[in-house]
């Protein structure tokens, strides 16, 4: 409530057009400084999961891989060239002219430590699911390494180029100890091959990068430009606007809509629209655990799927660059089909279905939600007009991802960001495999899916995953509801390309 | 008097445990643990891993016993979410919100005090209304919303001041005023209502007679009484402060002990909140403590009562 009162100021201060100038501070200084609403403490990709981390591991590590924004495909990056020699193996030839920022080459070692070190289990690196695919590294001559997968893993290239970061050969045996006697591994200064370097962490403040100079020619990142890249943490939106606009940091981004289209309107800092891989989603309570035996029934389902009107959000609340999606997973990830059966907006078929199912005079229940609570009341605003009556129950991520886990929600919308991971089993393979997650554990579609997730073929995978969202969509588990755009602003003197995968590449960035 | 102080803080400690064992039942009442912990992509496998490690999976009662024995040996644990010693972060937080409450208080006395004065000695005059009307205001005023329209002018439109950071000095001028403001209605009342009492006492009566300089009467005799109140109440506010300066402390980005309560709750850092309940509790301890010293001392009646 606090922060929809307090829109008021920073609104009403670009609207009327009182603030002078955009900043060229950043400029001037030759530092970039790009702010979000979450700390990032710990400066390790495997022992920290916000997105925030995410984009500094990508900045300061790198990968075996890279994938090419433009192309989608996979280049290599401390890998000179790569193959499949089978489904479940991998060679690479790597770079022989990269050195991490301490100084020291890296090698077909390091890729070694970094797989056999972080599949172990006792080290407790936050994701394991990004790694433990792997089955186990082998040399293969002095720049050139063999990957052995667990089981045919078609979405091997797409974490190899995100997912796992290289580290230096015993980068964590010089672990400080804690006063349980166990090692800090999180604590280890930070020492990657990448683009940028960190100089200094503020926990809870900053996160100070400036350019590795050492950085290796012709990788697929380029050479950076900008001199130093500072991550700052500003919890409050207006307050990192009114920073923009005072020239105090140069980037944010999770700007809203209204405030977005009056600092576009301004003129003042570059505004843009960029979808990204998130996606929302309605579940609903198919096996009635939740007490509310309505959505046993697959007609309130399907009225559901046709009383809300999700271009209408889209195209009011979400952003121009989102899109309505018919199946649980983004229209950009491999495998993720969307030609199947999908459901109009039409209220008055609604009311038939409703009325058909017994629910004619009307339905209550509670809807569950923990984001962009907008996006939710316009769901129960759309509901209402066919005679259904919902509640909401806003809450913390951590309280109902529990409670839906528990199948005590009726109904929930939710949102789901498949790791940045642009391959359709980041979503559906999580969803419905069965298990907490799954809102109907139908074997013939946990078959489906999971089968498409080890298929390297990829019309064999599209195959599979479509016959599995033609029945999750028929028989409506899911209501997929719109990927997710988000609004960046950005100082006018910045030239950077936004991408779909909410990896902003301050890499890529130059002043203009 | 020593009884008295003994028995005052016994149940000023009794009433800090309370609250970090209500806290850390009620922190369980937000959700599970391990989820938060484990964040928004976390599979099942590695939210029961999360629990099993941190122990989550033992009766609370069990967990808080465990945390209170540690505690009283001064080892507050260690950080879910920032993995590192919680005494370390908690000193490095501290300050800035010592800073800030310290100078937000001050702000507030200042002004409140001399305010408060200058209304009892001329009642109804113009500036007695101005005094109230400030405190009207100061009183409807939401201190965020003060925030910003400190920053609108101050720092938006005119570009006096930084807006966020704790760089320098000028960094806590906005986020002390606007927090100081907010306490500075309650001390100007209760300063002025207390200097109208005592003005209109038998003994300010006397001092008068007897020929004392008028300020001698005001500032010695009569301000000595009228503050005492105020002295209890400018400590609740400083205690306030501490552990309330969450809006001020998120507006302004500055990382101290409010934000970071507000943040671990967040993320169910729950061996950094129960940390922070029991710094905070003690802190408010010996603010109170020191301020019936003061007012001991201010009032000698105290002493024995």
């Amino acid at each position: 409530m606090i922060r929809q009162i307090m829109k008021g100021l920073p609104i009403a201060a670009v609207a009327l057009g009182i603030c002078s100038g955009a900043a060229l501070a950043g400029k001037s200084d030759d530092t970039l400084v790009w702010a979000t609403d979450r700390e990032s403490a710990v400066a390790d990709p495997y022992y920290n999961r916000t997105r925030e981390l995410v984009i500094i591991g990508n900045t300061v590590w790198d990968n075996l891989l890279l994938r090419n924004t433009k192309t989608g495909k996979y280049e290599p990056n401390l890998a000179k060239s790569f193959k499949w020699v089978d489904n479940v193996t991998l060679d690479f030839e790597l770079r022989d002219d990269v050195k991490f920022h301490d100084g020291s080459p890296f090698g077909p070692e390091d890729v070694i430590y970094t797989v056999d070190f972080t599949t172990n289990k006792e080290h407790g690196v936050v994701t394991l699911k990004n790694v433990d695919w792997m089955k186990k590294v082998e040399k293969t001559g002095p720049h050139s390494i063999r990957i052995h997968l667990e089981k045919p893993f078609p979405a091997a290239l797409a974490y190899l180029g995100q997912a796992v970061p290289i580290i230096k050969r015993g980068h964590y045996d010089k672990a400080p100890m804690t006063k349980e006697g166990k090692p800090d591994y999180a604590a280890v200064k930070p020492n990657g091959t990448g683009p940028y370097m960190i100089t200094e962490v503020v926990p809870g403040e900053k996160i100070v990068m400036k350019k590795y100079d050492g950085y290796h020619k012709n990788g697929p990142k380029g050479t950076p430009q900008i001199a130093n890249l500072v991550y700052r943490t500003i919890k409050e939106g207006n307050t990192r606007i009114a920073e923009l606009l005072t020239g105090g940091i140069d980037w944010i981004w999770d700007v809203p809509k209204e405030q977005a289209e009056k600092l576009k309107a301004t003129g003042q800092v570059t505004v843009e629209n960029a979808k990204t891989l998130r996606i929302s989603y309605i579940a609903f309570d198919v096996d009635g655990s939740s007490g509310n035996k309505a959505f046993m029934d697959q007609r309130v389902r399907q009225a559901f799927a046709h009383a809300i009107n999700r271009q209408s959000i889209v195209t009011n609340l979400v952003g121009a660059a989102a899109q309505v999606i018919n199946t649980p997973c983004h229209p950009d990830q491999t495998g993720c089909v969307q030609d199947v059966t999908g459901y109009d907006y039409d209220p008055e078929k609604a009311k038939a279905l409703l009325k058909e199912a017994g629910y004619d005079k009307g339905l209550e229940f509670d809807i569950y939600a923990y984001r962009e609570r907008e996006f939710t009341e316009a769901v129960i605003s759309d509901l209402a007009k066919v005679g259904v009556k919902a509640k909401l129950n806003f809450m913390q991520y951590k309280a109902l991802r529990e409670i839906a886990q528990k199948g005590s929600t009726a109904v929930h919308q939710m949102t789901w960001g498949s790791y940045s991971i642009p391959d359709a089993s980041g979503c559906a393979g999580v969803f419905f495999v069965g298990g907490k997650d799954d809102p109907a554990n139908d074997p013939k579609v946990n078959e489906l899916i999971v089968k498409a997730g080890n298929v390297t073929d990829l019309a064999e995978r599209e195959k599979l995953y479509k016959e599995a969202f033609q029945i999750i969509s028929t028989k409506v588990y899911w209501l997929p509801m719109f990927t997710y755009a988000k609004n960046y602003a950005f100082n006018q003197n910045l030239d950077m390309t936004i991408t779909s995968d909410e990896i902003p590449r301050f890499y890529t960035a130059k002043w203009k | 008097m020593l009884k008295f102080l003994l028995r005052r803080l016994g149940v000023a400690v009794l009433v800090a445990l309370t609250v970090s064992m209500i806290t850390f039942s009620l922190i369980y009442l937000s959700g599970d643990p391990a989820i938060a912990l484990a964040g928004e992509s976390a599979s099942n496998e590695e939210i029961e891993n999360i629990r099993q490690i941190y122990g989550y999976d033992r009766p609370i009662i069990v967990q808080y016993g465990d945390w209170l024995m540690r505690a009283v040996q001064g080892d507050l644990g260690r950080s879910h979410y920032l993995k590192s010693d919680i005494s370390s972060v908690i000193v490095t937080r501290l300050p800035n919100t010592l800073i800030l409450a310290l100078c937000a208080i001050s702000f507030a006395l200042v002004l409140s005090i001399p305010l408060g004065v200058a209304a009892a000695i001329r009642p109804n005059s113009l500036i007695d209304r101005f005094a109230l009307g400030l405190a009207v205001v100061g009183q409807a005023l939401p201190s965020f919303w003060f925030a910003l329209i400190l920053i609108f002018f101050m720092s938006i439109q005119w570009r006096l001041l930084p807006i966020t950071g704790t760089g320098s000095w000028k960094n806590f001028i906005m986020p002390a005023v606007a927090l100081g403001y907010y306490v500075t209605p309650g001390v100007m009342r209760l300063t002025r209502a207390g200097m109208l009492e005592v003005l209109q006492s038998d003994y300010i009566r006397t001092a008068k007679a007897k020929g004392l300089r008028p300020m001698t009467v005001l500032f010695k005799h009569a301000l000595r009484n009228a503050i005492i109140p105020v002295v209890s109440l400018a400590a609740v506010q400083f205690g306030f402060m501490l552990g309330g300066s969450i809006v001020i402390e998120t507006i302004f980005a500055i990382n101290g002990m409010g934000f970071l309560a507000w943040e671990s709750i967040q993320r169910a850092d729950l061996p950094m909140m129960q940390a922070i309940v029991l710094v905070l509790s003690c802190f408010y301890i010996v603010i109170t403590f020191l301020a019936d010293l003061l007012n001991a001392f201010l009032d000698p009646r105290i002493r024995v009562t």
